[in-house]
């Protein structure tokens, strides 16, 4: 307990990001009690109302309340990105260690698979693929994480490659250590890291991948309440309701930047090898300048 | 020398063409939805059993996969991609309309990025931790941040309604008309970019060859723009390349919000209508820009970095 608070104040942009990302997951937790209406009761009646003390964001075309909305919003994306970016994490990371470590046909096998994916802009797939499989959550979710696994499978076998080659992993193989062993005991704890990080790093945008295929109608499907979509309901307003399209926009703003902020500060806290080696070189450059 | 590379490329490319176009087929056969059904339903007919059997015999749906997909392959190799039945003509032709457009946002806001990126990437680069640099910096982090679609909305909003700039709808495909398209697609694209060339120049900065010249006291200016400034745009030509191809395949969501009449709104229609000739179609359209694309890039590092054409 000690030992976490001296890190958190020894690490004061980590800890401010944290605090801020924490009170999102908040909110989405607690968004039953935090909404004061039903996100999805329509009211007619009350339809296309301007932010008010009663509607604090106003109404949208069916009459809801657009504040009780954008915080419901905040489970999906959470969630989604969420569950994307550890299943994509899982898969790459596994189907890269594996080709790592197994090398020959498996390996040009996988990797080539990886090229195929890469052949295609990101989005464009992930449309094609939901649009085949026929708009639900579930199949954007799985168009997404087709896309989205071949980065971490690059990433897990340019490790495994690298640590293959160690002094210590041919002494392990001398003593009689079984694959299984080399693989849980020293390569998959050596890829986890820089996974971890680039998986921090990536929440992000893949919330703002899904909410990009909410927007174009192939992602969460109404009336559940999701960023995107609430933004393509609103564009056939913008002129009259102008508040259907601020809110929503700002809710995905303001929680993508988080989740980059604490991804960036993760990544300088546990990477710090690329700065640590810029300043090396500066001073080397600075000695031989004076010298 | 040149030709050779490229002949030897060409059976790499087409066995990954035949992988890509057999996926795509795959995917669209084991598919829920039947195409019959789905043709019937672009043209708003309710179709008696009778009539969707005839029609799956004369689609070819009612032979074997294998057969299904050795007809599809050889038409294509023909340059018959078969016919859209939610627009009604080829589909060969339903993608060469879309072509000139997406082209040319592809060039335009390509164009726009550049002149954004490059100046405020050496910029930052150059006053590296100065308030320039921090400025740059904040700026970036949130173009990356933020949403395309939303900014696409706002511009419209502002440029558009408020202002009265520029046309809401760009339908006609006009220079007037892309302008906002193309700013919010070159918006996104600058706050990677910028980074890029950052990151780029700083390292070239780094270099000893800089050191070296600064030592025999030639100007920061003249060994910034002659040397460093050159040499640091090379790692971009491989960005650039897939930026490049990836606006070839259409950018549906700026598509969508402004009605433009590119690839990738067509992608859409093609995807809301089960249109599997359609869709197929672009899959193949992609890959094939994707792979030319990487061709051009390979070929360029080759034409324009000595040091990569001795290593060879």
């Amino acid at each position: 307990m000690k030992k976490t608070f001296a890190f958190l104040k020894s690490h004061k942009a980590f800890t401010v990001y944290l605090i801020l990302v924490l009170l999102i997951v908040l909110i989405s937790i607690f968004a039953k009690q935090i909404a004061p209406f039903d996100p999805t009761a329509s009211k007619l009646r009350d339809a296309f109302q301007a932010p008010s003390a009663e509607h604090r964001f106003g109404t949208d075309f069916l009459g809801r309340d657009l504040y009780s909305r954008v915080i419901y919003g905040t489970r999906v994306s959470i969630s989604s990105a969420l569950i994307l970016v550890a299943a994509a994490m899982l898969l790459g990371g596994l189907m890269g260690i594996i080709a790592g470590f197994a090398g020959g046909g498996v390996d040009s096998f996988i990797m080539r698979l990886c090229d195929t994916m890469l052949a295609f802009p990101d989005l464009i797939l992930a449309i094609a693929i939901a649009g085949i499989l026929g708009p639900s959550f579930g199949n954007a979710i799985i168009a997404i994480l087709a896309v989205s696994w071949t980065k971490y499978a690059r990433l897990a076998r340019s490790t495994v490659l690298k640590i293959k080659q160690r002094d210590y992993i041919a002494a392990a193989r001398t003593t009689g250590s079984k694959d299984s062993h080399i693989l849980t005991a020293y390569l998959i704890p050596n890829a986890l890291p820089t996974l971890l990080t680039t998986a921090m790093l990536d929440i992000g945008t893949t919330m703002l991948s899904v909410s990009s295929l909410s927007f174009l109608g192939f992602g969460i499907q109404p009336p559940t309440p999701e960023w995107g979509y609430m933004l393509s309901e609103g564009r056939a307003y913008i002129q009259t309701a102008p508040w259907l399209m601020t809110y929503p926009g700002l809710a995905i703003l303001i929680t993508v930047v988080a989740f980059n902020l604490l991804g960036d500060s993760i990544r300088d806290i546990l990477d710090p090898g690329t700065r640590r080696s810029h300043k090396k070189k500066e001073k080397v450059r600075k000695q031989s300048v004076s010298a | 020398m040149l030709a050779k590379k490229i002949l030897k490329r060409i059976p790499q490319m087409l066995i990954v063409l035949f992988g890509i176009s057999f996926l795509t087929f795959l995917l669209t056969y084991i598919a829920p939805g039947d195409p019959a059904e789905a043709m019937y339903e672009a043209a708003g007919i309710l179709p008696t059993e009778q009539q969707l059997e005839t029609a799956r015999i004369s689609m070819g749906l009612d032979k074997p996969f294998a057969v299904q997909y050795f007809n599809w392959i050889t038409g294509v190799m023909r340059g018959d991609l078969g016919m859209s039945f939610s627009k009604n003509i080829p589909v060969a032709a339903a993608l060469g309309q879309r072509l000139l457009p997406t082209l040319k946002v592809a060039l335009l806001s390509m164009a726009m990025m550049m002149a954004v990126s490059v100046p405020l990437g050496v910029l930052s680069a150059v006053h590296k931790d100065g308030i320039a640099d921090y400025i740059v910096r904040f700026l970036a982090f949130f173009g990356i941040s933020v949403p395309g679609f939303w900014l696409g909305l706002l511009l419209m909003r502002f440029f558009g309604l408020t202002l009265r700039w520029f046309p809401v709808v760009s339908s006609r495909a006009g220079f007037k008309e892309m302008i906002l398209p193309c700013l919010t697609l070159a918006i996104a694209m600058s706050a990677k970019y910028t980074r890029q060339v950052r990151a780029s120049v700083l390292e070239e900065l780094s270099q000893d060859y800089v050191i070296g010249a600064r030592a025999r006291g030639i100007r920061y200016r003249k060994i910034l723009w002659r040397h460093v400034f050159k040499n640091s745009l090379l790692p971009l030509i491989t960005l650039l390349g897939i930026s490049f191809g990836s606006l070839l395949g259409g950018t549906s969501i700026v598509e969508i919000i402004f009605s433009y009449p590119g690839l990738g709104n067509l992608a859409v229609d093609a995807v809301r209508a089960r249109d599997y000739p359609l869709i197929q179609g672009f899959v193949l359209w992609i890959a094939l820009i994707y792979m030319l694309v990487n061709l051009v890039v390979d070929l360029s590092y080759d034409l324009i970095d000595p040091r990569i054409r001795e290593a060879r």
